[in-house]
Protein backbone atom coordinates (compact mmCIF):
# COMPACT_ATOMS: atom_id res chain seq x y z
CA UNK A 1 0.00 0.00 0.00
CA UNK A 2 1.08 3.60 -0.41
CA UNK A 3 0.32 6.34 0.43
CA UNK A 4 1.53 10.31 0.58
CA UNK A 5 1.17 10.27 4.34
CA UNK A 6 4.52 11.20 6.05
CA UNK A 7 5.88 10.28 9.22
CA UNK A 8 8.38 10.78 12.06
CA UNK A 9 9.28 8.99 15.21
CA UNK A 10 10.90 10.47 18.14
CA UNK A 11 13.48 8.38 19.88
CA UNK A 12 14.79 8.64 23.67
CA UNK A 13 17.44 7.27 25.71
CA UNK A 14 15.30 3.94 26.54
CA UNK A 15 12.78 3.97 24.46
CA UNK A 16 12.31 0.39 22.94
CA UNK A 17 9.30 0.17 20.65
CA UNK A 18 10.18 2.56 17.98
CA UNK A 19 11.60 0.09 15.10
CA UNK A 20 8.00 -2.01 15.70
CA UNK A 21 6.59 1.41 15.18
CA UNK A 22 8.44 2.32 12.39
CA UNK A 23 7.41 -1.32 10.74
CA UNK A 24 3.91 -0.81 11.19
CA UNK A 25 3.79 2.93 9.64
CA UNK A 26 6.25 1.54 6.63
CA UNK A 27 3.86 -1.12 6.10
CA UNK A 28 0.57 1.17 6.15
CA UNK A 29 2.20 4.29 4.23
CA UNK A 30 4.81 2.22 2.05
CA UNK A 31 7.17 4.99 3.27
CA UNK A 32 9.54 4.73 6.20
CA UNK A 33 9.12 7.01 8.82
CA UNK A 34 12.14 9.62 9.41
CA UNK A 35 13.58 8.87 13.02
CA UNK A 36 14.44 11.78 15.41
CA UNK A 37 16.81 11.43 18.22
CA UNK A 38 15.85 13.50 21.37
CA UNK A 39 18.29 16.23 20.39
CA UNK A 40 16.84 17.06 17.58
CA UNK A 41 15.47 20.13 18.30
CA UNK A 42 14.31 20.64 14.33
CA UNK A 43 11.32 18.24 13.76
CA UNK A 44 10.87 16.97 10.18
CA UNK A 45 7.85 18.09 8.23
CA UNK A 46 5.84 15.58 8.61
CA UNK A 47 1.89 14.60 9.05
CA UNK A 48 2.29 12.55 11.76
CA UNK A 49 4.58 12.27 14.63
CA UNK A 50 4.91 9.12 16.62
CA UNK A 51 6.47 9.26 20.49
CA UNK A 52 6.98 5.51 20.80
CA UNK A 53 6.98 2.73 23.79
CA UNK A 54 9.71 1.92 26.34
CA UNK A 55 11.18 3.60 29.15
CA UNK A 56 12.78 7.00 28.27
CA UNK A 57 15.21 8.07 30.89
CA UNK A 58 14.64 5.00 32.89
CA UNK A 59 11.42 6.36 33.71
CA UNK A 60 13.18 8.58 36.65
CA UNK A 61 11.28 11.13 39.05
CA UNK A 62 7.99 9.50 36.99
CA UNK A 63 6.99 7.90 33.87
CA UNK A 64 7.18 10.22 30.82
CA UNK A 65 8.28 13.61 32.92
CA UNK A 66 12.34 13.39 32.15
CA UNK A 67 11.40 13.16 27.95
CA UNK A 68 8.04 15.72 28.58
CA UNK A 69 10.72 18.41 29.36
CA UNK A 70 13.44 17.81 26.42
CA UNK A 71 13.96 19.97 23.33
CA UNK A 72 12.73 17.78 20.71
CA UNK A 73 9.15 17.38 22.79
CA UNK A 74 8.67 21.61 22.55
CA UNK A 75 8.91 21.18 18.94
CA UNK A 76 6.59 18.03 19.28
CA UNK A 77 3.87 20.29 21.28
CA UNK A 78 4.07 23.51 18.59
CA UNK A 79 3.72 21.22 15.68
CA UNK A 80 0.82 19.82 17.68
CA UNK A 81 -0.78 23.30 18.36
CA UNK A 82 -0.53 24.04 14.42
CA UNK A 83 -2.29 20.78 13.74
CA UNK A 84 0.27 17.82 12.88
CA UNK A 85 -1.25 14.56 13.90
CA UNK A 86 0.22 13.40 17.10
CA UNK A 87 0.25 9.84 18.31
CA UNK A 88 1.70 8.51 21.68
CA UNK A 89 1.87 5.34 22.31
CA UNK A 90 2.39 3.52 26.43
CA UNK A 91 5.75 5.74 27.35
CA UNK A 92 4.86 8.16 24.51
CA UNK A 93 1.27 8.38 26.12
CA UNK A 94 3.00 9.15 29.62
CA UNK A 95 5.24 11.88 27.93
CA UNK A 96 1.89 13.87 26.36
CA UNK A 97 0.51 13.30 29.68
CA UNK A 98 3.66 15.12 31.73
CA UNK A 99 4.14 17.65 28.34
CA UNK A 100 0.60 18.72 29.07
CA UNK A 101 -0.91 18.06 25.33
CA UNK A 102 -3.39 15.39 27.27
CA UNK A 103 -4.69 16.01 30.24
CA UNK A 104 -4.85 13.42 33.59
CA UNK A 105 -1.96 11.32 34.60
CA UNK A 106 -0.69 7.65 34.53
CA UNK A 107 -0.42 6.19 37.76
CA UNK A 108 1.28 2.79 38.90
CA UNK A 109 -1.07 -0.01 38.16
CA UNK A 110 -3.27 -0.85 40.85
CA UNK A 111 -1.74 -4.27 40.86
CA UNK A 112 1.57 -2.75 41.54
CA UNK A 113 2.92 -5.43 38.59
CA UNK A 114 3.82 -4.61 35.15
CA UNK A 115 1.33 -6.16 33.16
CA UNK A 116 2.21 -8.02 29.47
CA UNK A 117 -0.58 -9.60 27.52
CA UNK A 118 -3.35 -9.06 25.22
CA UNK A 119 -5.90 -6.86 26.25
CA UNK A 120 -9.63 -5.88 24.24
CA UNK A 121 -9.68 -2.60 23.39
CA UNK A 122 -13.22 -0.96 22.45
CA UNK A 123 -13.37 1.81 19.88
CA UNK A 124 -15.35 4.38 21.99
CA UNK A 125 -15.74 7.69 19.22
CA UNK A 126 -15.52 6.85 15.72
CA UNK A 127 -14.74 9.20 13.15
CA UNK A 128 -11.34 10.52 13.77
CA UNK A 129 -8.26 10.77 11.59
CA UNK A 130 -7.07 7.92 14.21
CA UNK A 131 -10.17 5.92 13.84
CA UNK A 132 -11.70 5.59 10.24
CA UNK A 133 -10.26 2.02 9.73
CA UNK A 134 -12.59 1.11 12.26
CA UNK A 135 -16.18 0.92 13.47
CA UNK A 136 -17.78 2.49 16.59
CA UNK A 137 -18.23 -0.25 19.04
CA UNK A 138 -15.75 -2.87 17.85
CA UNK A 139 -13.10 -4.54 20.14
CA UNK A 140 -9.80 -4.76 18.91
CA UNK A 141 -7.04 -7.40 20.58
CA UNK A 142 -3.58 -6.27 21.07
CA UNK A 143 -0.99 -6.09 23.77
CA UNK A 144 -0.08 -4.40 26.83
CA UNK A 145 3.19 -3.74 28.60
CA UNK A 146 3.37 -1.52 31.48
CA UNK A 147 3.94 -0.65 34.59
CA UNK A 148 2.26 3.10 35.10
CA UNK A 149 -0.72 2.82 32.79
CA UNK A 150 -3.06 3.63 35.39
CA UNK A 151 -5.03 6.56 33.81
CA UNK A 152 -6.40 9.00 36.51
CA UNK A 153 -8.09 12.34 35.80
CA UNK A 154 -10.80 14.26 38.76
CA UNK A 155 -14.12 13.71 37.66
CA UNK A 156 -14.92 16.97 35.89
CA UNK A 157 -12.10 16.25 33.33
CA UNK A 158 -13.32 12.59 32.89
CA UNK A 159 -17.18 14.08 32.35
CA UNK A 160 -15.59 16.82 29.91
CA UNK A 161 -13.80 14.50 27.73
CA UNK A 162 -16.78 11.97 28.17
CA UNK A 163 -19.15 14.65 26.81
CA UNK A 164 -16.61 16.15 24.26
CA UNK A 165 -16.33 12.29 22.90
CA UNK A 166 -12.56 12.50 23.75
CA UNK A 167 -12.33 9.05 25.35
CA UNK A 168 -10.74 6.98 22.35
CA UNK A 169 -10.84 3.46 23.39
CA UNK A 170 -11.70 1.13 26.64
CA UNK A 171 -10.61 -1.74 27.92
CA UNK A 172 -13.06 -4.40 26.87
CA UNK A 173 -13.35 -8.09 27.56
CA UNK A 174 -11.95 -10.41 25.02
CA UNK A 175 -14.08 -13.41 24.48
CA UNK A 176 -14.35 -15.36 27.12
CA UNK A 177 -12.64 -12.75 29.60
CA UNK A 178 -14.42 -12.33 32.39
CA UNK A 179 -15.75 -8.84 33.84
CA UNK A 180 -13.21 -8.59 37.11
CA UNK A 181 -9.89 -9.21 34.26
CA UNK A 182 -10.71 -7.19 31.12
CA UNK A 183 -9.03 -3.87 32.92
CA UNK A 184 -5.09 -4.48 32.82
CA UNK A 185 -4.28 -1.70 35.22
CA UNK A 186 -6.98 -0.19 36.99
CA UNK A 187 -7.88 2.55 34.60
CA UNK A 188 -10.45 4.93 35.82
CA UNK A 189 -14.18 4.63 33.64
CA UNK A 190 -11.50 1.67 32.06
CA UNK A 191 -9.92 4.58 29.97
CA UNK A 192 -7.21 2.98 27.31
CA UNK A 193 -6.65 6.31 25.38
CA UNK A 194 -7.88 9.95 24.78
CA UNK A 195 -7.70 12.81 22.26
CA UNK A 196 -7.17 16.47 22.88
CA UNK A 197 -9.83 18.99 22.80
CA UNK A 198 -8.85 19.69 18.63
CA UNK A 199 -8.94 15.72 18.17
CA UNK A 200 -4.98 15.87 16.65
CA UNK A 201 -3.31 13.80 19.58
CA UNK A 202 -3.52 10.41 20.51
CA UNK A 203 -2.53 8.81 23.67
CA UNK A 204 -3.11 4.87 24.36
CA UNK A 205 -1.66 2.70 26.79
CA UNK A 206 -2.46 -0.43 24.03
CA UNK A 207 0.40 -1.72 21.18
CA UNK A 208 -1.31 -1.20 17.62
CA UNK A 209 1.47 -1.32 16.25
CA UNK A 210 2.63 -5.19 18.03
CA UNK A 211 -0.52 -6.09 16.25
CA UNK A 212 -0.13 -5.86 12.51
CA UNK A 213 1.54 -9.12 11.66
CA UNK A 214 -0.25 -12.75 12.10
CA UNK A 215 2.71 -14.20 13.70
CA UNK A 216 2.03 -11.16 16.52
CA UNK A 217 -1.34 -12.80 17.71
CA UNK A 218 -3.27 -10.37 16.02
CA UNK A 219 -3.79 -7.92 13.15
CA UNK A 220 -6.23 -5.45 14.36
CA UNK A 221 -3.84 -2.85 15.17
CA UNK A 222 -3.23 -2.09 11.35
CA UNK A 223 -6.48 -0.43 11.03
CA UNK A 224 -5.15 2.48 13.10
CA UNK A 225 -2.18 2.76 10.83
CA UNK A 226 -3.83 2.45 7.33
CA UNK A 227 -6.86 4.72 8.24
CA UNK A 228 -4.40 7.29 9.30
CA UNK A 229 -2.65 6.53 6.10
CA UNK A 230 -5.67 6.67 4.78
CA UNK A 231 -6.74 9.61 6.36
CA UNK A 232 -3.28 11.93 5.95
CA UNK A 233 -2.11 10.67 2.84
CA UNK B 1 21.41 26.66 51.18
CA UNK B 2 19.74 23.39 50.89
CA UNK B 3 15.93 23.26 50.03
CA UNK B 4 14.22 20.37 50.92
CA UNK B 5 11.47 19.37 48.87
CA UNK B 6 8.55 16.74 50.09
CA UNK B 7 6.11 15.27 47.13
CA UNK B 8 3.42 13.65 48.35
CA UNK B 9 0.03 12.69 46.35
CA UNK B 10 -3.25 14.32 46.85
CA UNK B 11 -5.85 13.46 49.24
CA UNK B 12 -8.17 11.23 46.58
CA UNK B 13 -5.64 9.46 44.61
CA UNK B 14 -5.17 6.09 44.98
CA UNK B 15 -1.82 4.70 46.47
CA UNK B 16 -1.60 0.87 45.75
CA UNK B 17 1.95 1.45 46.79
CA UNK B 18 0.77 2.51 50.18
CA UNK B 19 -1.55 -0.19 50.95
CA UNK B 20 0.96 -2.65 49.94
CA UNK B 21 3.27 -0.86 52.45
CA UNK B 22 0.48 -1.11 55.22
CA UNK B 23 -0.29 -4.43 54.25
CA UNK B 24 3.63 -5.08 54.59
CA UNK B 25 3.79 -3.87 57.89
CA UNK B 26 0.59 -5.93 59.16
CA UNK B 27 2.35 -9.08 58.03
CA UNK B 28 5.50 -8.12 60.41
CA UNK B 29 3.29 -7.26 63.21
CA UNK B 30 3.18 -3.62 63.46
CA UNK B 31 -0.25 -3.55 64.80
CA UNK B 32 -2.43 0.11 64.63
CA UNK B 33 -1.20 1.33 61.36
CA UNK B 34 -4.71 2.69 59.91
CA UNK B 35 -2.89 4.03 56.74
CA UNK B 36 0.20 4.65 54.28
CA UNK B 37 1.20 7.35 52.11
CA UNK B 38 4.09 7.15 50.03
CA UNK B 39 5.90 9.72 48.35
CA UNK B 40 9.40 11.38 47.31
CA UNK B 41 11.52 13.45 49.14
CA UNK B 42 14.05 15.59 47.14
CA UNK B 43 17.41 17.59 48.62
CA UNK B 44 18.24 20.27 46.06
CA UNK B 45 21.69 22.13 47.33
CA UNK B 46 21.83 25.64 46.04
CA UNK B 47 24.29 28.07 45.15
CA UNK B 48 24.99 30.17 47.89
CA UNK B 49 23.10 33.17 47.47
CA UNK B 50 24.10 34.32 51.13
CA UNK B 51 21.28 34.18 54.24
CA UNK B 52 19.32 36.22 55.69
CA UNK B 53 14.88 36.15 55.41
CA UNK B 54 15.11 37.88 51.52
CA UNK B 55 17.92 35.36 50.12
CA UNK B 56 14.73 32.14 52.01
CA UNK B 57 12.22 33.57 50.64
CA UNK B 58 13.70 33.88 47.17
CA UNK B 59 14.91 30.69 46.86
CA UNK B 60 11.70 29.08 48.25
CA UNK B 61 9.98 30.63 45.33
CA UNK B 62 12.66 28.94 43.02
CA UNK B 63 12.43 25.28 44.53
CA UNK B 64 8.37 26.05 44.15
CA UNK B 65 8.98 26.93 40.09
CA UNK B 66 10.92 23.91 40.11
CA UNK B 67 8.21 21.68 41.36
CA UNK B 68 5.68 23.63 39.55
CA UNK B 69 7.53 23.00 35.98
CA UNK B 70 9.43 19.44 37.22
CA UNK B 71 9.67 17.94 40.53
CA UNK B 72 5.58 17.73 41.06
CA UNK B 73 2.59 16.58 38.47
CA UNK B 74 0.01 18.95 40.30
CA UNK B 75 -2.56 16.89 38.49
CA UNK B 76 -2.12 14.00 41.05
CA UNK B 77 0.90 15.20 43.45
CA UNK B 78 1.01 18.06 46.39
CA UNK B 79 4.55 19.35 47.58
CA UNK B 80 6.08 21.26 50.38
CA UNK B 81 9.39 23.45 50.04
CA UNK B 82 11.71 24.17 53.09
CA UNK B 83 14.94 25.89 52.89
CA UNK B 84 18.02 25.12 55.13
CA UNK B 85 20.24 28.40 55.83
Amino acid sequence: MTSAMTSAIVVFPGTNRERDMAEALELASGRPPAMVWHRDTDLPEADLIVVPGGFSYGDYLRAGAMAAHSPVLRSVVEAARRGAAVLGVCNGFQILVEAGLLPGALLRNASLKFVCRDIGVRIETGGTIFASGYNAGQTLRMPVAHHDGNYFADAETLDRLEGEGRIAFRYAPLEGEGADRFNPNGSVRNIAGIYNEAGNVLGMMPHPENAVRPDQGSTDGRGLFAGLAAALG
Amino acid sequence: MRARVHVTLKPGVLDPQGKAIAHALEALGFDGVADVRQGKYIEIDLEDGGSGEGNAGAAEARVSEMCEKLLANTVIENYRVEIDS
